[in-house]
């Protein structure tokens, strides 16, 4: 009985040394990556909103000036819409917003939207989906140009009742194979935009005042 | 346990006992990933370094590990190395990583690995282990990228398409493109196709041990059979 016990005590102790080993190891290298992850990271986003606002239109540190709103019409997942703020000289430039498609056709589409202070598109991009591979994810912008399509358009270009893909009636070009993605994907960008229609001045509020407003 | 040879270790997981075609381990990741080259690619790697790795580890430990607890020591040992691999690629190749996502934690439960240091490296010396875990790794790595290249050139119509998340510039010389007529055959893409090219790759690799087999038998005079490396695996 006594010998089990012992037996059990030793292999309870390596088992142990190893798991404070492991843990260390994993923990040293976390230090050494984690700054440049993070950095990573940054760079991505930044990548990205850059990809929808050409460099020196804006020169605030967008990836800072953002807002996290509640908003469940555009975000159906119930996680926080952000809002990244482009401004020049202090002025509004425009709004970048993470807008979820919830009605593709396997799944959430996350986009981002972007949108000059005009009301124009500045540009739409894809974050993620799930999409079908070959069909769906063609609204990808590394796959097809579709997506590009946006740049420019307004509430007024497509007028609201041809905001739709053409099989809907409206002017948007579908995919062979594919309707309802495109259909989701350009569902989102409108109501992207009549949010920012009726939100246009509360989104650009300086985080500051926002702070005090609080 | 005498250490095999390092010949016969190399041709083992090579190809007499290639953990894909033969033990047919690890497949999850295996068909999940290899809808292109660069991806299988990736994975291989980042498989092949953990195997390697966690054989040297496991070897190192053999004698200090009791029996009853080896089995959760080789999982905290490959645990551990996994979660290392995932961070540093998240720190050197993080396009990448933002693709194979969640199939780098994944490998921690690939049981090819938990397989070769269970089997192999907890027997065998530190060299003999290294050569192993090296070698099942480039041949793991081997069919993820071949079955990722046939995938993604009948699917697509490319070869090596984003190989710039891999390689920096340079990645974009590598891309191959049949041109923009070809269309795709979705179905190599979709998870289907991972299925018909992995049983695809296994019928070759069996016809052509069968005729291996059928030539050793007409030359009587040359001792090592391919079916017998085959068979003394089946031990393990």
């Amino acid at each position: 009985m006594e010998k089990i016990a012992r037996n059990m005590l030793i292999g309870g102790l390596i088992l142990g040394l190893f798991a404070a080993g492991g843990t260390a190891l994993v923990a040293v290298t976390q230090l050494a990556t984690a700054e440049r992850i993070a950095e990573n990271q940054r760079q991505a986003l930044l990548d990205s909103l850059n990809a929808l606002l050409p460099p020196g239109s804006y020169d605030n540190a967008i990836s800072e000036d953002t807002l996290q709103l509640h908003v469940p019409e555009l975000r159906a997942d119930g996680a926080p819409l952000t809002v990244y703020r482009a401004r020049k000289a202090g002025q509004p430039v425009a709004a970048i917003l993470t807008t979820v498609a919830p009605d593709g056709y396997s799944g959430d589409i996350q986009l981002l939207v972007g949108i000059n202070s005009d009301g124009t598109l500045a540009g739409v991009r894809v974050v993620a989906h799930k999409e079908t591979p070959g069909l769906g994810d063609a609204i990808e912008a590394e796959r097809n140009a579709w997506i590009l399509g946006f740049a420019g358009r307004s509430l007024l270009d497509p007028v609201e009742g041809k905001w739709g893909v053409k099989r809907d009636g409206g002017v948007f070009d579908q995919f062979t194979g594919a309707t309802i993605t495109p259909r989701a994907v350009v569902a989102a960008v409108k109501r992207t935009l009549l949010y920012f229609r009726d939100q246009r001045d509360a989104l650009f509020v300086p985080a500051a005042q926002e702070a005090k407003h609080e | 346990m005498s250490d095999p040879s390092l010949r016969k270790i190399s041709l083992d997981g090579l190809w007499h006992n290639n953990p894909a075609l033969v033990q047919v381990l690890g497949l999850c990741p295996l068909l999940a990933v290899t809808n292109t080259t660069v991806n299988g690619l990736g994975l291989g790697m980042a498989t092949l370094v953990v195997m390697l790795t966690a054989n040297i580890a496991v070897s190192l430990i053999r004698n200090l590990v009791r029996p009853e607890i080896r089995i959760p020591v080789f999982i905290l040992v490959i645990a551990s190395l996994v979660t290392m691999v995932e961070l540093l690629m998240r720190a050197y190749f993080f396009e990448l990583h933002k693709i194979l996502g969640i199939f780098i934690p994944l490998i921690v439960t690939n049981c090819v690995i938990l397989g070769r240091a269970e089997a192999f490296a907890s027997k065998h010396s530190v060299g003999h282990a290294a050569v192993d875990g090296l070698m099942m790794g480039l041949g793991f790595a081997g069919v993820l990228i071949l079955l990722g290249a046939m995938r993604e050139l009948l699917g697509s119509g490319t070869l090596f398409a984003q190989a710039h998340l891999m390689f920096g510039e340079f990645g974009h010389h590598l891309t191959f493109s049949l041109g923009s007529d070809y269309h795709g055959f979705l179905l190599a893409i979709l998870p289907p196709g991972a299925f018909l090219g992995l049983g695809l790759l296994i019928a070759v690799k069996n016809i052509i041990d069968a005729r291996m087999a059928e030539k050793a038998a007409a030359a009587p005079a040359k001792p090592e059979a391919p079916a017998a490396a085959v068979g003394d695996e089946a031990a393990v």
